[in-house]
C-alpha cells in the first residue's frame, strides 16, 4: 500500500510537502531511540514515534523508511519539516498512540 | 573517490548530515542497496559518536575498488574503556542528549554489525579515531 493511500485510510496528517507519497509502505516499525530505528528499521518501514527533533529526518532518510508517522499528536520542533521538504521524506501524524497506529496499518495494509 | 568532511561538534541539528551526504554519492555510483544500508547506518553511528562524544571533528571517507573506508577523527576525551564501550546498552551520553533520542549504547554494537572491519584508536584526554570497513 502507498503512503497516500495509508494516510488517507489513518486519517494521518500530511505536515509535509515534498515527500514522495507513491512510496510502497512494506512494514512498519516503533521506536524514539535512534540507534535502535538505524539498526532495525526496514527499507519501506512505516516509523512511528514519538520523538520530535530534526534528527529525526537524517535517521528517516539513511534508513529508507517510507514514512515518519508522529503519534499522539506530537508537535515537530520547526526546523524538522524544512529538513524533511528539503530531503523529500513524508512525516505525517495522527492523534492516537503507537499501538493504535500500527494496529490500523496491520489492518489496512495487510501486514 | 575521496571525501572529507568537517564535524560539528555543537550543532546537533546537522548530525549526520556527512553520512546523508556520503549516501547520496554512492547512489549515484550505483553501490548495491543493501552496501548503502550498511554503510549509512555504520557511518551515521560514529558520525553522532563524534559529535556528541568527540565534540566534533572530521571523517574522510575513500571509495576503492574492492571497499569502503571510513574514518572519523576527534580530539576528543578518548574512550577510556573500549570493552565497556562496546557492550550494548552502554553510555556516557548525558540527559539531555537522550532526550534527543540517542544515547542508547547500541552505536558501538551496531557499526561493529554491519562493517566488515572496524578499529578504534582512542588515547584519554586527546582523542578517537575510528575506522570502518566495508568490502565491496
Ligand atoms: N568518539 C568518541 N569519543 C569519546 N567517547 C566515545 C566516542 N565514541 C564512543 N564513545 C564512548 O563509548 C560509549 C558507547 O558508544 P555507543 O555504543 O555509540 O553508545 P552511545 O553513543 O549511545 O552512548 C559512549 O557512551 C562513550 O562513552
Ligand atoms: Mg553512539
Amino acid at each position: 500500500m502507498k503512503v497516500a493511500e495509508l494516510a488517507d485510510k489513518l486519517h494521518l496528517e500530511c505536515l509535509t510537502k515534498e515527500g514522495d507519497l507513491n512510496l510502497e509502505v512494506t512494514g512498519c516499525y516503533i521506536g524514539d531511540l535512534l540507534s535502535w530505528v538505524m539498526g532495525r528499521a526496514m527499507e519501506g518501514d512505516a516509523w512511528i514515534t514519538v520523538m520530535s527533533n530534526v534528527n529525526i529526518i537524517a535517521v528517516a532518510t539513511l534508513s529508507n523508511v517510507s514514512c515518519i508517522i508522529l503519534a499522539e499528536s506530537v508537535t515537530p520542533d520547526p526546523a524538522v519539516l524544512e529538513k524533511a521538504d528539503a530531503q523529500g521524506i513524508n512525516v505525517l501524524r495522527s492523534t492516537l498512540s503507537s499501538f493504535e497506529i500500527a494496529k490500523q496499518i496491520s489492518e489496512v495494509a495487510g501486514l | 573517490m575521496r571525501r572529507t568532511y568537517d564535524i560539528d561538534g555543537k550543532d546537533f541539528s546537522v548530525a549526520g548530515a556527512a553520512s546523508s551526504d556520503f549516501k547520496v554519492l554512492l547512489k549515484k555510483l550505483g553501490i548495491p542497496g543493501d552496501v548503502i544500508r550498511r554503510v549509512s547506518i555504520a557511518m551515521y553511528e560514529a558520525e553522532i559518536n563524534t559529535v556528541i562524544h568527540g565534540g566534533g571533528g572530521k571523517c574522510e571517507a575513500e571509495i576503492a575498488d574492492n571497499r569502503i573506508v571510513i574514518s572519523f577523527i576527534d580530539q576528543g576525551p578518548g574512550i577510556p574503556d573500549i570493552d565497556a564501550a562496546m557492550q550494548e546498552g552502554f553510555s556516557t551520553a548525558s540527559e539531555q542528549i537522550r532526550e534527543m533520542g540517542f544515547g542508547a549504547g547500541m552505536g558501538l554494537p551496531n557499526i561493529k554489525k554491519y562493517t566488515d572491519d572496524f578499529q578504534i584508536q582512542t588515547v584519554v584526554g586527546k582523542g578517537t579515531t575510528v575506522t570502518l570497513c566495508i568490502n565491496l
